[in-house]
């Protein structure tokens, strides 16, 4: 697409996973805000359409086929009218991940799940071998998995091969705050796979970042803690809303290159260029 | 403030005219207790139904009664810490046993930028060097390098707090208290004013009520002392480790967006005996003495509320600060009935009728 002349590009530019077009690229997580009423007023004003909703933490649900306990949190989710994309956040085993993935397929009738498979209780890192197992088994029961990984290509290939079409590496350790640990990984994980969704997830402290991963050309941009403990959520939920379109806007406007030697924005007039 | 003056000396009224308003609360939580308090003061004539056996046994059982308000304002909005200011001269005057002590705020080293970010969104505090931290409790010296100590605030025992309170309603308010399932109805004895304090339950009528769990664990030990409450930063859940005299500690608590009661989790057992651990290892070698759940009712900013409708006068949505908040609005809600005076910042909803 020639992004440059093709004017709906500017105004509609939607970010499409497993099929479903979505017009903003900030996906919010939607735990540990100061209340329920203020993650609502942070995804309505960030325009956010798709919430990560941690099942087990939450829905204090014991086994499938019970009714959610967490009903009236549910309920204020489900009246935004935003995309639900349940996870697997805590889980450590295959088994786990899959167990909580089937659950949630079953209370939230939706294929999505992002796939946590927690290696590391200090770094919170994926176990990566877990996850394309878990990938795998759930991809081929019918799954859409988004697979919370690292930026290591060889992982990124295998997750692809295990039927995922989304990839969502991380930026830093989750609730870290740190922004891109790695640009470079990023940077080539981006090179290798220029058509699947990239999604840049977890460790994001400031607009910067999600800019910054914008200019790098991902697609879209999860957090949950950098809004839901900031002072006021609202507002920085809104503030990471314009950074990434500030991102995106900056990949789809073709930036300049970057060059050794000042070039002066001004034409000079009347003034020898070579021999002074 | 002024009524609460007043309370000082009213407290012990004879009792009430024959002409008295005839109020009847129900739910003999913090909520309820507070508002029957509030409104005997005032000269009327109380009745309390609970549907328990006692009182004080819903999630006011289980709560850690941190009277903190500056604390709270880390997370809270400005309304809960006004509440909580009020509340705190409450507990102080209306019942025995409300240690002074201020409290404490520590965190792992790890998680020392937490303890930044909380000093950053709190006021009424001094930060503690180790030395001022051993000198405050000495069972925790050379442990921590740095805290925030809150030198105001204070704690109370929910369970004897209520007792206290309890006794004093009965022996020296007249207030009336009825064990029995319903007081919606008027049955036999007609109320001018209903007060509707039955947490969670209400949710009948108010339908934006949600249930927080809430879980929490009490431990023995003769191997550590402490003062005050002591609240660890975690980066999920605030912990707090509330002294309870005889070697008891309470250690609490979750917040968990369901309304399952009683159910206690590992995961939330690990979370909370984790804290403890990391405030000082005798922690370890704790006996457990009683594990709890409850659910807490909240509206969905977290902010409480009185609601009015015809003659009753709902008081609800206390989320997590039951004895932060509560005698606050119970004495808000004895104005809003005995002087018409209403309190926007807690009242969305006034359909008077009487």
């Amino acid at each position: 697409m020639d992004a440059m002349t093709d004017t709906t590009a500017f105004d509609a530019d939607p970010v499409e996973f497993y099929g479903t077009r979505v017009g903003s690229r900030l996906l919010l997580g939607t735990a540990q805000y100061p209340s329920p009423a203020i993650l609502a007023e942070a995804i309505r004003g960030s325009g956010a359409e798709i919430v990560t909703v941690s099942l087990r933490r939450e829905s204090g649900v014991a086994k499938p086929g019970q009714p959610l306990a967490g009903q009236s949190f549910w309920q204020l989710i489900r009246d935004l009218g935003v995309k639900v994309l349940p996870n697997t956040a805590g889980c450590k085993t295959v088994k786990e991940a899959v167990t909580t993935a089937e659950m949630a397929r079953e209370l939230f009738g939706t294929p999505w799940v992002k796939l946590e498979v927690i290696g590391e209780d200090d770094t919170l890192q994926p176990d990566v071998f877990g996850l394309v197992e878990a990938a795998r088994i759930l991809s081929r029961d019918g799954f859409q998995v988004f697979p919370y990984t690292t930026e290591d290509l060889i992982v990124a290939e295998k997750l692809l091969s295990a039927g995922c079409e989304v990839l969502m590496p991380w930026g830093a350790p989750i609730g870290s705050g740190r922004g891109l640990n790695n640009p470079y990984g990023l940077r080539s994980l981006r090179a290798h796979f220029p058509r699947v969704p990239l999604v840049v997830d977890a460790g994001l402290g400031l607009p910067s970042h999600a800019a910054a991963a914008m200019e790098m050309g991902y697609d879209a941009v999860l957090l949950n803690t950098a809004v839901a403990k900031a002072g006021d959520p609202v507002r920085m939920a809104r503030a990471f809303a314009r950074a990434i379109e500030a991102g995106r806007d900056a990949v789809i406007a073709d930036p300049m290159e970057v060059r050794d030697m000042a070039a002066p924005s001004t034409p000079v007039m009347g003034r020898a260029v070579f021999g002074e | 403030m002024a009524s609460l003056q007043q309370s000082t000396t009213d407290d012990g009224a004879a009792a009430p005219a024959a002409n008295a308003m005839r109020v009847r609360i129900i739910g003999g939580g913090v909520a309820g207790l507070t508002s029957a308090h509030a409104f005997a003061r005032r000269g009327a004539r109380v009745t309390l139904v609970e549907r328990r056996a006692a009182t004080g046994q819903g999630c006011s059982w289980y709560a850690g009664g941190m009277l903190a308000p500056w604390c709270e304002r880390e997370s809270a909005e400005p309304i809960i810490a006004e509440l909580g200011l009020e509340s705190l001269e409450y507990w102080r005057s209306a019942v025995p046993d409300v240690p002074n002590e201020g409290s404490l705020v520590l965190a792992p080293p790890r998680d020392l930028p937490d303890l930044k970010r909380f000093a950053r969104r709190t006021s009424g505090f001094e930060w503690a060097d180790g030395g001022r931290l051993a000198a405050l409790e000495p069972d925790l010296g050379g442990r921590f390098d740095q805290g925030l100590f809150f030198p105001t605030e204070a704690h109370l025992e929910p369970r004897k707090a209520l007792a206290a309170l309890t006794r004093k309603l009965v022996d020296e308010h007249q207030v009336t208290i009825r064990y029995e399932a319903d007081g919606l109805d008027d049955g036999e004895a007609p109320a001018d004013v209903i007060v509707d304090c039955r947490g969670l339950a209400a949710r009948d009528v108010l339908a934006d009520l949600r249930g927080v769990k809430g879980e929490m664990l009490v431990l023995y030990s003769r191997e550590i002392a402490l003062a005050r409450p002591v609240r660890m930063l975690h980066p999920r859940i605030p912990v707090y480790i509330v002294p309870r005299g005889d070697g008891h500690f309470m250690i609490g608590a979750t917040s968990i967006e369901n309304d399952e009661r009683g159910r206690v989790t590992g995961r939330s057992m690990l979370e909370l005996l984790g804290a403890a651990y990391a405030l000082h290892p005798a922690f370890g070698e704790a006996e457990i003495v009683e594990i709890g759940a409850d659910v807490r009712p909240a509206f969905p900013d977290n902010i409480p509320r009185l609601r009015r409708r015809g003659r009753t006068i709902y008081l609800n949505g206390l989320y997590r600060h039951g004895f932060l908040a509560a005698p606050a609005l119970a004495r808000r809600a004895a104005a809003l009935a005995f002087d018409g005076t209403a309190c926007p910042e807690v009242m969305d909803e006034d359909h008077r009728e009487w």
